[in-house]
């Protein structure tokens, strides 16, 4: 099968995307996670697949090469942090437009602005409300450890050209920079020429004489078109809620409280359900995998059987708003996170939930 | 003139002229006399008559030309304002065989995408630029742009350009041509047939360029009309684009071959007129 690595999460995406067959990766450095473009450069792709990879002159530039390469319907992806991310967001709105298949990475750091280099959770809103202007979604994986990093380019891709979307990998610092085992899979092939027309008619790459020329475009003049565009966007975006949740439940089954808690701030959550099991609280966690999808009926359905949830992320609270809808008022929703770069401990989130539940567990 | 009289006319053998295939039937978005649609028609013609129409994406920005792809009749993307040198390196990164121009207007390529421009530029990417420079933002509305002339009045310079305010008009192609990854630098215009085969001409050499793999951008100015932004009669504006525009924007060859075969453009100064 594939191959036993010790790598950090930022370099077991790099290998695993020459693996996965990835056409071009472009991208712009900056903390946390220049080590993608970095052990892509070292790996030399070109020798090893014929992927290329080339430093753009800023993030604008390298989505928007991310944009000509994706509208010829090759496989190719980008990779930033928050404040490169936001720079994106012009691009990200243009390939949601366009329609577009893409994967970008997000290895978040503590904002707003410049913020701090360290890990953070505070990108949710942006990553899952759309992020750029219009009305628009992006499919956003969370990994929770190196392996997930390494195997959500598959899946991102697979997601990106079913649904013909950009799709985020939303991971954070500590994700991107922590060394874990990780096994990558076997090389695939790159897509021949004849296999990426096959996959993407509409790809512009050159107009032959039987077919109607090709176009990539997100404008619409015409406002009923383009309603009539946002209709086709949403019904995608409702088919992509109907089919592509994916969660995890871990000692859920007799729990009395739930955590959610997503990417890094759901491996620290997982630590402190040992922790709230010794001051006897039966807790378990919530660990979305998808987040746009959210897994809504998967909460609701379990906030039904339980005393009150407490969304757990390192940020101020973004995600809770999402679990308070998922929810609807059944129990009471509480948040608790460390932020601006300071990561929660599991003592810490076990000791929050355990005093909020001697506080009478409130909805916030 | 009824009906039969025309289809009289109508003849094969009365034919002189006919529009190339590479372009589409639809009406062209332009304000009657605009050199856009001249300057696409010819683009169309060069890859034509050089049999690259099934080879070759077009991207075309924001701008009154954000609709070519409505009249060029082969792949083409549209690109955020700026963003086309991008979009075009990614493709042409991807597909290196292919052939690749991005159409830009001066306030998408001199202001917001001024970034974009000179990187790809400099890194030597193997495509085609071509720049319609018409001193204001057409599609706006007739705003100042960054090649909009001293004392040149826009709907954001209601009282002219103010160089002191405003900083002089950037002559981005003159930037352009000193980078090492510029082959082919040149400035022409559309105004009248002789200009249109001079323009013609560069075109030809910047496709072929292209297709050797000569290494490098081939960047062509052509220095154009707004007869709406300038709010001038087609001909006025015409006239009007001889005796100030090309002063300062002066026409001819300034690289050929990797080689600055118009030093002298390079020492011109930049605040005069
Ligand atoms: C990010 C962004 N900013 C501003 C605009 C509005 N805008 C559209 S075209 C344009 C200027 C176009 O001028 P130019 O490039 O000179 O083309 P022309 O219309 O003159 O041919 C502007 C400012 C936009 N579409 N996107
Ligand atoms: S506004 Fe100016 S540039 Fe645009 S089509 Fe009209 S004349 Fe041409
Ligand atoms: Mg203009």
């Amino acid at each position: 099968m594939g191959e036993l690595k010790l790598m950090k999460g930022n370099e077991a995406i790099a290998e695993a995307a020459i693996r996965e067959g990835v056409d071009a990766y472009f991208g712009y450095p900056i903390t946390p996670q220049s080590e993608v473009i970095e052990y892509l450069m070292a790996e030399k792709p070109h020798e090893r697949t014929g992927m290329v990879v080339l430093q753009a002159e800023s993030e604008v530039a390298a989505i928007n090469m991310v944009y000509g390469a994706a509208g010829a319907g090759k496989k190719v992806m980008t990779s930033s942090s928050s404040p490169g991310i936001s720079l994106k967001m012009e691009g990200v709105s243009y390939m949601a437009g366009a329609e577009l298949p893409a994967v970008l990475l997000n290895v978040v750091r503590g904002g707003p602005g410049l913020g701090t280099i360290q890990p953070s959770q505070a990108d949710y809103f942006q990553a899952v409300k759309g992020g750029g202007h219009g009305d628009y979604k992006m499919i956003v994986l969370a990994p929770a450890s190196v392996q997930e990093m390494a195997d959500f380019v598959e899946l991102s891709f697979d997601l990106a050209f079913k649904y013909l979307t950009p799709v985020m990998i939303l991971s954070d610092g500590v994700i991107g920079q922590m060394m874990e085992k990780v096994e990558v899979k076997e090389h695939k092939p790159r897509m021949t020429d004849e296999e990426l027309i096959k996959r993407s008619p509409w790809a512009t790459v050159g107009k032959p004489k039987e077919r109607e020329r090709n176009v990539i475009s997100s404008l619409n003049l015409d406002s009923h078109i383009q309603e009539e565009h946002n209709h086709k966007l949403i019904a995608k975006y409702k088919e992509i809620q109907e089919k592509e949740v994916r969660c995890e439940f871990i000692d859920c089954e007799d729990a009395e409280y739930v955590i959610v808690a997503y990417g890094s701030s759901a491996r620290i959550a997982q630590k402190s359900l040992q922790l709230l099991k010794e001051k006897g609280i039966k807790a378990g966690l919530i660990r979305p995998i998808t987040l746009f999808p959210f897994p809504k009926k998967e909460i609701n359905e379990i906030a039904a059987k339980v005393k009150g949830i407490l969304s757990v992320e390192m940020n101020t609270g973004q995600m809770i708003e999402d679990v308070k809808l998922a929810v609807e008022g059944k129990v009471p929703v509480s948040h608790y996170g460390r932020f601006g770069g300071v990561i929660h401990s599991p003592q810490e989130v076990a000791d929050a939930l355990d005093q909020k539940i001697k506080g009478g567990f409130k909805d916030e | 003139m009824s009906k039969d009289f025309l289809n009289d006319i109508i003849q094969p053998e009365n034919l002189v002229y006919k529009k190339t295939e590479l372009m589409t039937d639809n009406t062209l978005s332009y304000c009657p006399g605009c050199g856009h649609g001249t300057a696409h028609r010819i683009i169309m013609e060069v890859i034509e008559e050089l049999g690259l129409a099934e080879d070759t994406i077009g991207v075309a920005p924001v701008g009154c030309s954000v609709l070519a792809y409505d009249f060029m009749n082969i792949d083409m993307q549209q690109a955020a304002h700026g963003r086309a040198p991008a979009v075009a390196t990614g493709i042409k990164r991807c597909f290196p065989d292919k052939i690749v121009f991005t159409y830009q207007g001066d306030g998408d390529l001199a202001a917001i995408g001024t970034a974009e421009t000179i990187h790809a530029v400099n890194r030597g990417e193997n495509f085609v630029i071509i720049f319609v420079n018409n001193g204001i933002y057409g599609m706006t509305g007739g705003q100042m742009a960054p090649t909009t002339l001293p004392g040149m009045k826009s709907s954001t310079s209601p009282y002219g350009r103010d160089v002191d305010m405003m900083g002089a008009p950037l002559k981005i192609t003159e930037l352009m041509a000193q980078l090492p990854g510029a082959y082919f630098v040149t400035r022409q215009a559309v105004h009248t047939p002789a200009h249109v085969r001079k323009t013609k001409k560069a075109l030809k050499m910047a496709f072929k360029n292209q297709m050797e793999k000569k290494g490098g951008i081939s960047f062509i100015e052509i220095v154009s009309n707004c007869n709406s932004g300038w709010k001038m009669s087609p001909v006025q504006a015409n006239q009007w684009m001889v005796e100030n525009m090309f002063p300062f924007y002066p026409l001819g060859d300034i690289k050929v071959d990797s080689e600055l075969i118009n030093k002298e453009c390079l020492t011109v100064d930049l605040k005069g007129q």
